[in-house]
């Protein structure tokens, strides 16, 4: 297949544009109609006039954007969209809660946005499905052989270990407010851990909007109105940033604990502060990166951001051409 | 269902040895490491915490497997120009092997079934032995035995720290297990079996073991009102480093004051130590000059010397090293440690007479009052000294840093007012607060060089303030540091300035601390780096 079957697929200066539907993928800029993958705020922008996304990531970004102004239009994982000779619709990305990939098919040729991406399981967000294509748009935050995600619980074991070394002192967790969150409080209710779980501010609201979405967290609490005593021991989770700055002041002696894929390069997890590292990540490891591009049995692979040069390489000896589009505007240090 | 559990019920079943390492890496302070490691020897059965506790003192010698070797073996693994991108990324050589290396079937293998078939491993074999276990071990395993193969754990703990957390664990002194270190061998058999009781503490006699040293408190100087001169002796104090000689039964060792044997990077202290004795003194590099058989030189001299594991001739002849003695603790089988100083000082220098020329004696420096004293100690700058000792005559010697028995006295600190250049977050309970500053001295009108960083001498409150200025006056962040718009002058109180060819001012000040915040002091009255070089030569 050459590249002028794609030729309707086009990468402007606001994003992946399908030009016989006339809508951006998740564009970084405001415009007139926008299909978003995820609720992530690198995906997720206000400002646009019309947005096309799951029922979930909408809720999401009602709950970010309260004063957005965009007339939003919710979507059925496989409901068949139609726009002119345009036929799409959003497959699950096992990402976050709501999250999507877009596939779009046009004069016979099927292309899927797959946005971002996971295979591990999560039972806070539909699980993945690989869909047929002939071209798959891929992201490659963690393209490097080095980035192997162990299994979520063994490293909720370890947050557990530390925990029981120290039970005279706080945990702080970093954690991003969207899906990681959500996702650990889930793993940790998994493993037995039956303590009450504290939330700083920034994260209630979306926690909350998780178990309207049926899930069940057991005992989480705000920081806020916790009791005093028992949050000096607890376990708190924050955004990262918040663990290793000011408002962490109020603990006393707080050990560092820090979830995101990242924590697998030790140099990195030092540098962010971590005192506990958990390696758990939202985003497809190396591996999970190479089995899903060759299950799409795509022929061609676009990269959006991260190690393109590694897995445009992999992908070759694989027989898929990759190319890179080195989108702008992607925050892959929040993972 | 789900199993229900209390938080303190997460007794998980014992740490293995990588898991450890991995959880040290990361911990900041010195007592959660203590309890780490502690509870790991408690927790593991022998033999196999002998051989963690000897891999974290430094004292397991497992086959070396070279840098090149282990990149050959991951060449194995995988592509060159995907290998190439991961070290890239990660940047150290054992955890990019780790990482990369494929995941087998392993059966999580013991620590002693790993050790001991690398012991036993002949020259050749060292590396296909490695092989093998990469393919069993999981990725913190590959980690932590590629780190032991290739030289250094560096996890952030001395052997002085774990042989802490060993006599913590099992509630004996840490002198105790530092005296009988070196009549002990791994997997340390006889010495968990005396921390248990089952054993007699195994016998420090054997051999040329160390013992552990007594320290000095630093004097206050309204202490000394208290004092009788009459019942102390006083001598200078040296710029070098803390050692004990020992040579008995054929055996010739030179310890740090940790008990770190270093005489492999002293060939030529060693090979004069042709004794039966004990000696404590100093470690120094004399200034090789025909007719000044012992001037010797700064610390800055010694240092070139200490980096070096196996120096060449024309290192040790341009550098020769010297021991300056002021203690005997054992000659021929005597132990003179329980006779008062005074008579351990007479035995010391009839020793002298006929120790070999690589050994000197280091004078008493002769005072009848404190005020003579303290007029002695305002010249030891100009004298090149860097302060005094004073020494209760009468005491025996005792392990560790008894209380008014033995007092160091340094020399009045040297200030200067530098400019706060950067600031950087500290560690564990301060990493919240940018608490570690880079200080500079002005080139010329518009330009600052650093010329130390510090992250000591203020209050808390005094850093609830800087931590305040810095976040108010920040010019740029790099992840945990920022750069400041220069506002602030600090007055530093430091020992001694060395050229330096790291820094880029080609200064470097030694023991920098803060002694006060110059909130009022303009930023362009600090001193200019002219200045600071001159402190070179005053020191
Ligand atoms: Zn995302």
């Amino acid at each position: 297949m050459s590249a002028q079957h794609f030729d309707w697929l086009k990468l402007r200066p606001e994003g992946l544009y399908c030009d016989p539907a006339g809508v951006f993928i998740d564009p970084a800029r405001p415009v007139d109609r926008a299909i978003i993958t995820h609720g992530h705020a690198d995906h997720a922008r206000p400002g646009h006039n019309n947005v096309l996304a799951t029922q979930e990531t909408l809720s999401i970004m009602k709950v970010r954007y309260p004063s957005d102004g965009a007339h939003y239009q919710s979507a059925r994982y496989g409901q068949e969209f139609r726009i002119g000779d345009v036929s799409l619709w959003f497959a699950p990305a096992g990402h976050v809660l709501g999250s999507a990939q877009i596939v779009i098919e046009y004069r016979g040729y099927r292309a899927v946005i797959s946005g971002d991406y996971k295979r591990q399981p999560d039972p806070t967000a539909a699980p993945f499905e690989p869909v047929r294509c002939d071209l798959f748009v891929t992201e490659a935050t963690f393209a490097l052989p080095v980035f192997r995600h162990p299994k979520p619980e063994s490293q909720i074991d370890r947050l557990l270990r530390s925990i029981s070394a120290f039970p005279e002192q706080p945990h702080l967790l970093g954690v991003y407010g969207l899906g990681k969150c959500q996702r650990i409080l889930s793993l940790l209710r998994s493993a037995g851990f039956d303590e009450p779980i504290y939330l700083h501010g920034a994260l209630v609201e979306l926690t909350n909007l998780y178990t309207a979405f049926g899930n069940n967290f057991g005992n989480v609490q705000s920081v806020q109105t916790a009791n005093k005593t028992a949050l000096s021991v607890g376990l708190v989770l924050a955004p990262p940033s918040a663990t290793t700055d000011r408002w962490s002041r109020r603990f006393n002696n707080p050990r560092i604990a820090v979830a995101s894929g990242w924590m697998q390069v030790r140099a990195r997890a030092r540098q962010r502060g971590a005192e506990v590292p958990l390696i758990i990540s939202d985003h497809a490891d190396w591996n999970d990166l190479l089995k899903t591009c060759a299950e799409t049995q795509a022929s061609k692979v676009w990269i959006t951001h991260g190690r393109e040069d590694a897995l445009a390489f992999a992908l070759s000896k694989q027989g898929q051409e990759a190319t890179p589009l080195r989108l702008s505007g992607r925050e892959e240090e929040s993972e | 269902m789900v199993v229900r559990k209390k938080a303190n019920d997460w007794n998980k079943p014992i740490e293995n040895f990588s898991r450890l390492l991995d959880s040290l890496v990361f911990t900041n302070g010195r007592n959660a490491k203590l309890r780490l490691i502690g509870r790991y020897l408690e927790e593991t059965p022998d033999p196999a915490r002998g051989y963690a506790l000897a891999a974290l003192t430094g004292d397991l010698r497992l086959p070396g497997v070279k840098p090149a070797a282990v990149r050959a073996l991951a060449g194995g693994q995988i592509e060159p120009e995907l290998f190439a991108m991961s070290y890239d990324y990660v940047g150290d050589l054992a955890e990019t092997v780790a990482l990369i290396w494929p995941d087998g079937e392993y059966f999580q293998p013991k620590l002693t079934d790993v050790v001991e078939s690398l012991l036993n491993a002949k020259k050749a074999a060292a590396t296909p032995t490695l092989k093998y276990w990469l393919d069993q071990l999981d990725y913190n395993g590959r980690w932590a035995l590629l780190k032991l193969v290739t030289g250094g754990l560096r996890v952030g703990v001395s052997a002085r720290l774990a042989k802490m957390a060993l006599a913590d664990a099992f509630d004996a002194s840490v002198s105790d297990i530092e005296e009988i270190w070196y009549s002990v061998s791994p997997p340390y058999y006889d010495l968990f079996d005396w921390l248990e009781g089952r054993g007699k503490k195994p016998d420090p006699a054997v051999g040329a073991g160390f013992r552990p040293v007594m320290l000095a408190n630093p004097l206050e100087e309204a202490l000394l009102s208290e004092l009788d001169p009459k019942n102390y002796l006083a001598e200078w104090k040296w710029d070098g480093i803390r050692v004990q000689a020992a040579s008995r039964n054929g055996q010739r060792k030179l310890f740090t004051r940790t008990g770190e044997d270093i005489g492999n990077s002293f060939p030529e202290i060693v090979q004069h130590l042709d004794f039966d004795a004990v000696i404590d003194g100093e470690l120094l590099i004399r200034t090789p000059k025909p007719n000044e058989s012992m001037a010797v030189e700064s610390f800055s001299a010694l240092q070139k010397r200490l980096g070096r594991k196996t120096p060449g001739p024309k290192l040790i002849a341009e550098l020769p090293a010297c021991i300056r003695a002021y203690d005997l603790l054992f000659e021929g089988d005597e132990d003179l440690r329980s006779l008062p100083f005074i008579e351990r000082r007479k035995r010391l220098e009839a020793w002298a007479r006929k120790a070999p020329d690589i050994i000197d004696l280091s004078p008493l420096v002769p005072f009848s009052n404190w005020r003579e004293l303290i007029e002695i100690r305002s010249s030891a700058r100009a004298a090149g000294i860097e302060g005094l000792m004073i020494k209760d005559k009468f005491t025996s010697y005792v392990p560790g840093r008894p209380k008014n028995q033995w007092f160091k006295w340094k020399r009045e600190p040297l200030t200067v007012d530098l400019v706060v250049m950067y600031a950087q977050r500290g560690h564990g309970r301060r990493s919240s607060y940018y608490s570690d500053f880079t200080l500079g001295a002005w080139k010329d009108a518009n330009t600052l060089v650093p010329v130390c960083k510090a992250y000591s001498g203020y209050t808390d409150q005094e850093l609830v303030k800087l931590d305040k200025w810095v976040r108010e006056n920040t010019d740029k962040r790099y992840g945990p540091v920022r750069s400041v718009t220069p506002g602030l002058v600090l007055e530093i109180a430091f020992d001694a300035a060395q050229t330096s060819t790291r820094h880029k001012s080609g200064v470097a000040l030694r023991f920098p601390r803060i002694k006060r915040i110059r909130w009022d002091k303009p930023v362009n009255e600090a001193e200019a780096l002219a200045a600071v070089i001159k402190y070179i030569n005053a020191s």
